[in-house]
């Protein structure tokens, strides 16, 4: 560690942290039992050993898989040299990208000195499952495929109900209730939405009073399959295999849905006719029908009911493999496959390819997404530098990007970026224990941010820049104004209280906003930087602070 | 025509192409350079371009530009005479009355979509809501197909607070307009948080700290625009273009007649706007949702509209930028003819009102009507593919242009053809 003397909050954080961790697991624990009544702390319900096989099945697959092929060693040819591998990046690096795919903020500064007393080997395993077990890691996953399953349409009610709907999926998730489980629920549940919140994903695509059961079906298609069947809406796809009557046939499944005094239920005996000018009466009925796998469809249950079995047979590669897609996207900040709404059919051997194998792995233990979670985030291409050479000089990088030879830079996503500057600011972790006030002031301060900053809205995975108002923003805007501020409660103020020298402050401050220390040359261009314009440490802490949150390094996954 | 590189139809997406197509953008934003004898040029020579004021909420035909007074629908609305022989207002816009010549009135413009958002989606697009694509509005499609001349400012400005902002879409975000919530008065997030020589400090200290994260990456960061982005930002924040949004300048009794309001002064910025060059800008009155008391509102909400309205068309007329400035009044749809129990009007997207007029469009002319008793589909119905498609026309963009989205789907700018009769020639 450099730096002579260990100043308080060096030597008092790891353990008060250690402490305060300690005690937030016993509330947290003590509160879930309370609130649901069956969610408890509890370890995962997988081992360790059998964790290692999927991965290194995982790992393996960059040899066997036709899309991309990397030439290695032994496949190498004059015109096409091996593909280099990125070295295995910095705990502390992989801690941060872990933290800002889980619970959308990189980890306080508190939660590094927790890390670091873990002396394991496997602790950045043992961190996934605490993480996993922490209810922030449900909200934010619950958020980011909230927005794939109930879309982010404004309007009173759907506010609402998307509300209701993302606070259940956040306790599904936290409970690790097995994929298909949730989404078959998602599809076929009935009753009142209040009561019923999983029922969102049907209220959510209600224009007027009415289901829009192609809304609805083009959302089933999307976000459970993977593919784009949208435009087959209206004509045959000009592309893909989709044809029109897929999309009708898929939409017959929703449209007994009706919204009455007792909320979703579904007609019976309910013929669905969809308008045709060429008919003679101006409407054609609709048989029920899915574009694949007519073979899954159960004979019993309501049309939801026997839709939902369809879409989460086990024999419908489509769903696990798309589920797999968007959660490495999640992960990684970019898909193993994209478009992640869109993806190629299965190859006709199963296991061919990294997605295949891992959407196998998934459905054979359970579609557990934590499991899942646990293989990616111990696979080597997230475990990987983000620095390469071809990242360097741009030579060969779409070869080693598709390899994905290093971690993908991807720029964060707003709430990321204020999730980001806001834990900065904190020393302490902001989480549902944290003070009120904290947890008010991140409310309405987040709101307004999201407001100036934009949204990159439902398109979860999608490619941005950065944009001159962001830029503006960060650099004079409140927020990043107040967040920057040494006084007696923010991290920069405490810090500059604290520390004996500059180097620990410095160090601080780094630890805090980049979930690193600064390197030799850095201290030495700062303590330099300081020497010729001498400042309070209280200033000094306010100026790293603006520098490091327009940094590229913290607006960017890496 | 397809431009941008455009792939093969079902071509794999490449994330690397998407983002050299979304960072065309930023880039174009210090490239093109339109010579100054342009910048000050009036009249037809001057580059066109855009202004859209957006009357949020769904404004009621019927207490605007297509009264019915006396009828079962019209309610207690009295009409009055304007500067076109025939053509009678609502009788709250006494001073829009005296410069609708200028305008053309079109009274039938139908959409399908009576819901605000997604009603404000077809309106400001073109397009109706797609789950797959998110497509540009009027204004970033401005911004991005015409030159941005000499500009340290953005390209598209909003002014005003809205809701369903809208965005570059496949466009990219910088296509997105560059939002001020109060104009005239506070121009967010351009002042530097401490004294000048510590901020020349701090961008000192961002330079050398950015350097050890660009070892191994400086390619795939250069690429992603991030210190353009900055460096555009700190020149616009130097910029002797920015007096563009104060008022400073202006004189009081202009000022007054603009109105002394948020959409007053952003109607004022927004001339300044135009003659510093911007391209594409909006202007937006909110309160038009007046599913209750109509009456009482729609008077108030042209006590805001009229004398604003009015003053910029002089304003903008006096000085020779009238023919090269677009102006186009609308809102995302209109109001039921029937009088609901609490004196209030629904969504109508069934036959509703815009104004057109500016940057060398036909003037005076009224297109289409609504059935008095309200029962009865609008004459000569307009859809608004067709208005966005004769703005584009008219700021000399291809209408018919197919822009490749990210992900290599061709798609129109407009898929409407201009309406002829709100053309000069015809």
């Amino acid at each position: 560690m450099p730096g002579k003397s260990r100043a308080a909050w060096q030597t008092g954080l790891p353990i008060a942290g250690v402490a305060l961790l300690v005690v937030w697991m016993f509330l947290f624990a003590a509160r879930t039992d309370l609130d649901s009544g069956t969610t408890t702390h509890r370890q995962p319900g997988f081992d360790s050993a059998a964790v290692s096989a999927s991965v290194a099945g995982i790992n393996a697959t960059w040899k066997i898989s036709p899309q991309p092929l990397p030439a290695t060693q032994e496949t190498a040819t004059a015109d096409k040299p091996p593909i280099e591998f990125a070295g295995r990046a910095d705990d502390l690096q992989i801690l941060r990208r872990l933290h800002l795919a889980m619970i959308g903020m990189a980890p306080s500064l508190e939660e590094v000195r927790a890390f670091e007393t873990l002396a394991t080997p496997d602790r950045l395993s043992v961190w996934t499952t605490r993480l996993l077990n922490d209810p922030r890691t449900g909200e934010y996953l619950a958020q980011r495929l909230g927005k794939v399953f109930v879309g982010i349409d404004d309007g009173q009610f759907i506010v609402f109900r998307r509300d209701r709907f993302t606070q259940w999926l956040a306790a599904e998730l936290l409970a690790d209730r097995p994929y298909d489980q949730i989404v078959r629920q998602m599809i076929a549940e009935k009753g009142l939405w209040t009561g019923r919140p999983a029922g969102n994903f049907i209220t959510a695509a209600v224009v007027g009073e009415e289901v829009d059961e192609n809304k609805l079906a083009g959302r089933t298609a999307r976000a459970f399959l993977g593919q784009r069947m949208d435009c087959a809406q209206c004509h045959d796809h000009f592309f893909a295999e989709w044809k029109q009557q897929d999309f009708e046939g898929l939409a017959a499944y929703f449209a007994p849905v009706q919204i009455s005094a007792v909320g979703l239920e579904d007609q019976r005996d309910f013929q669905y006719s969809v308008d045709d000018a060429k008919s003679p009466e101006g409407k054609r009925n609709v048989a029920l029908g899915v574009p694949f796998g007519k073979e899954w469809v159960a004979e019993q249950g309501t049309e939801r009911e026997r839709l939902a079995g369809w879409v989460t047979h086990t024999d419908n590669r489509r769903f696990d493999r798309a589920i797999v897609n968007r959660m490495w996207g999640l992960m990684f900040g970019r898909p193993l496959v994209e478009p992640v709404d869109d993806l190629p059919d299965p190859s006709e051997v199963p296991g061919t390819d990294t997605l295949d194998v891992l959407a196998r792995d998934f459905l054979d233990h359970g579609r557990s997404l934590h499991r899942l979670i646990h293989v990616i985030t111990q696979s080597e291409a997230f475990l990987r530098d983000s620095k390469h050479p071809s990242a360097e000089t741009g030579e060969g990088i779409d070869a080693a990007s598709e390899s994905w030879a290093m971690f993908p830079l991807t720029r964060l996503r707003p709430e990321q970026t204020i999730g980001n500057m806001l834990q900065a600011w904190s020393l302490q972790t902001i989480d549902q224990n944290s003070h009120v006030f904290v947890r008010l002031f991140r409310l309405f301060r987040e709101r307004d941010f999201l407001k100036e900053y934009g949204d990159t809205g439902e398109d979860e995975l999608a490619l941005f820049t950065g944009t001159i108002p962001q830029a503006l923003l960060r650099m004079n805007g409140e927020f990043s104004r107040q967040l920057s501020e040494a006084t007696p409660l923010s991290a920069p103020g405490r810090l500059a209280g604290l520390s004996n020298t500059n180097e620990e402050l410095i160090t601080g401050v780094f630890l805090a906003c980049l979930t690193r220390r600064p390197t030799p040359e850095e201290l030495r261009l700062i303590e330099e930087s300081w020497r010729e314009n001498p400042t309070s440490k209280g200033n000094l802490a306010e100026d790293l602070y603006w520098t490091l949150f327009n940094s590229p390094e913290f607006s960017w996954n890496h | 025509m397809i431009h941008q590189g455009q792939p093969h139809p079902g071509e794999r997406h490449s994330r690397r192409r998407a983002l050299a197509l979304m960072g065309a953008g930023v880039l174009a934003f210090s490239a093109t350079q339109l010579s100054p004898r342009l910048a000050m040029a009036r009249g037809l020579e001057r580059p066109k371009s855009l202004i859209t004021v957006w009357l949020s909420g769904g404004p009621s035909q019927l207490e605007t530009w297509d009264p019915h007074p006396g009828g079962k629908i019209g309610g207690p609305t009295q009409a009055i005479e304007t500067s076109i022989p025939g053509a009678r207002i609502c009788e709250w816009y006494p001073q829009t009355a005296a410069i609708l010549k200028d305008f053309c009135v079109v009274r039938s413009v139908v959409s399908k979509e009576g819901d605000h958002e997604r009603g404000t989606y077809v309106v400001r697009t073109g397009f109706r809501p797609e789950p797959t694509v998110v497509h540009p509005s009027l204004g970033s499609i401005v911004y991005h197909e015409l030159p941005r001349g000499n500009l340290e400012i953005p390209g598209h400005v909003s002014l005003g607070d809205g809701p369903f902002a809208t965005k570059g879409g496949y466009l990219g975000e910088e296509a997105t307009a560059f939002r001020v919530f109060d104009p005239g008065r506070n121009l967010q997030n351009l002042e530097a948080p401490v004294e000048a020589p510590r901020h020349a400090r701090r961008l000192e200290s961002l330079g050398k700290l950015s350097e050890s994260f660009l070892e191994g990456r400086r390619h795939q960061i250069a690429s992603s625009l991030h210190q353009k982005t900055i460096d555009a930002a700190l020149k616009m924040m130097t910029s002797e273009q920015l007096k563009a949004f104060s008022l400073e300048e202006e004189p009081a009794a202009l000022q007054a007649a603009y109105g002394d309001n948020s959409f007053g002064r952003g109607c004022l910025v927004a001339r300044r706007l135009v003659e510093t060059g911007v391209r594409a800008i909006d202007v937006t009155l909110n309160g038009f949702d007046t599913h209750a008391n109509n009456f009482g509102l729609c008077k108030s909400q042209a006590g805001y509209l009229d004398p604003a309205l009015a003053s910029l068309v002089n304003d903008l007329k006096s000085r020779d930028l009238w023919n090269s400035t677009v102006v186009l009044v609308c809102g995302e749809f209109g109001r039921t003819p029937q009088i609901n129990p609490l004196d209030g009007r629904d969504h109508w997207p069934n036959g509703f009102s815009l104004l057109l007029g500016g940057g060398g469009l036909a003037s005076g002319r009224v297109l289409g009507a609504t059935d008095p008793e309200g029962k009865k589909p609008p004459e000569n119905p307009i859809e608004i593919p067709q208005i966005m498609a004769t703005v584009l026309h008219v700021l000399g963009i291809d209408f018919h242009k197919e822009i490749s989205t990210p992900i290599g789907r061709p798609i129109r700018l407009s898929t409407g053809s201009p309406a002829t009769d709100l053309l000069a020639t015809t």
